[in-house]
């Protein structure tokens, strides 16, 4: 079987790169190059993964800077041509700064920085990034963000509604979304988006957080596992 | 010659933004028996200098700095003013 190749970028205060690079790499064997953010070569890779972290120290907005570092402007490009870009916490804030997906994120309503595990209900699941999940399956897998409430204007969120791109909620260990069991306030509990074409997913939960048995969680393997699987199929 | 503006830029949440922090800080007023404060909302000014050849150009340039970089449109609304140094 062929597998995808991927690459991580890396902006100064990333700090899940070396998580994701290490999960694809050692538990998957698959192809991963780092990618620095002053350069533009996406080295043919397949899956742009843009890690978790404090891009820029977080300054203005989170990702407000990253997102014109220059590597970003070649990822743009990969994913207007229909590659997949994964965006991590970090990485979700930098697409949605970059108008890759719709909307913002705000501070957390508790202000706080929130650092636990979380369960996520799969809502989706016609995009790679949880074709292999049951729909409604429950996820447990870590969140560490201080700015993760997602909102955007009643339209864009009909759409989103619309369109089926909402593809995690948080929720209770049962699977049911609810206010009780969202760690920041996000508009309907969303803790992940997909773009209208299904290539570039945003979530602010880490799947490589919970991947290797030694952490004692890995259902964010079955995100891993969905794109080994279908990325050639 | 170019000319040298001054601009401060003000960023405001959009009213229809929630603002926690804002919420937090007149609680905290409270505590202080500063019982007649309202609508406590956070922003962010920002000032620097622009070196322009005349003031539309300098509007320009600051307004393209606001609407792409310094403010969020989806969360933020931003003004600014310009002084000839």
């Amino acid at each position: 079987m062929t597998k995808p190749k991927f690459g991580v970028v890396i902006f100064p205060g990333s700090n899940c790169d070396y998580d994701a690079f290490y999960v694809l790499r050692k538990l998957y064997d698959f192809d991963v190059n780092f990618l620095w953010h002053k350069d533009s070569d996406l080295k043919n890779s397949d899956m742009i993964i843009l890690p978790g972290g404090f891009s820029y120290g977080d300054y203005l907005r989170t990702g407000s800077i990253a997102r014109f570092s220059p590597i970003m402007n070649s990822v743009i490009d990969f994913a207007n041509k229909g590659g997949y870009v994964l965006g991590i916490c970090n990485g979700f804030q930098i697409l949605l700064e970059a108008g890759m997906l719709p909307g913002v994120l705000l501070k957390n309503n508790s202000l706080q920085f929130v650092s636990k595990d979380v369960y996520l209900s799969v809502e989706s699941n016609s995009c790679l990034y949880t074709k292999g999940i049951e729909l409604k399956k429950v996820l447990k897998v870590p969140v560490a963000h201080g700015e993760g409430n997602y909102f955007t204007d009643e339209e864009t969120l009909k759409e989103l509604n619309d369109n089926n791109q909402i593809v995690f909620k948080y929720s209770s260990p049962e699977g049911k979304p609810g206010e009780e069991f969202n760690p920041n306030g996000s508009l309907q509990n969303i803790a992940g988006i997909v773009n209208k074409k299904g290539n570039i997913l945003g979530m602010m939960p880490h799947p490589e957080r919970a991947s290797d048995p030694v952490l004692g969680k890995t259902d964010g393997r079955l995100v891993f596992d969905s794109i080994g699987k279908y990325f050639y199929n | 010659m170019n000319i040298l503006f001054r601009a401060k830029v003000i960023i405001k949440r959009r009213p229809s933004i929630l603002d926690p922090q804002g919420k937090a800080v007149e609680k905290g007023a409270q505590h202080l028996g500063l019982n007649n404060i309202r609508d406590t909302r956070i922003g962010k000014f920002i000032e620097f200098t622009v070196d322009t050849k005349d003031k539309s150009a300098a509007e320009k340039e600051v307004n393209d700095y606001c609407a792409k970089l310094l403010a969020n449109p989806i969360m933020e609304d931003f003004e600014f003013t310009l002084d000839q140094i």
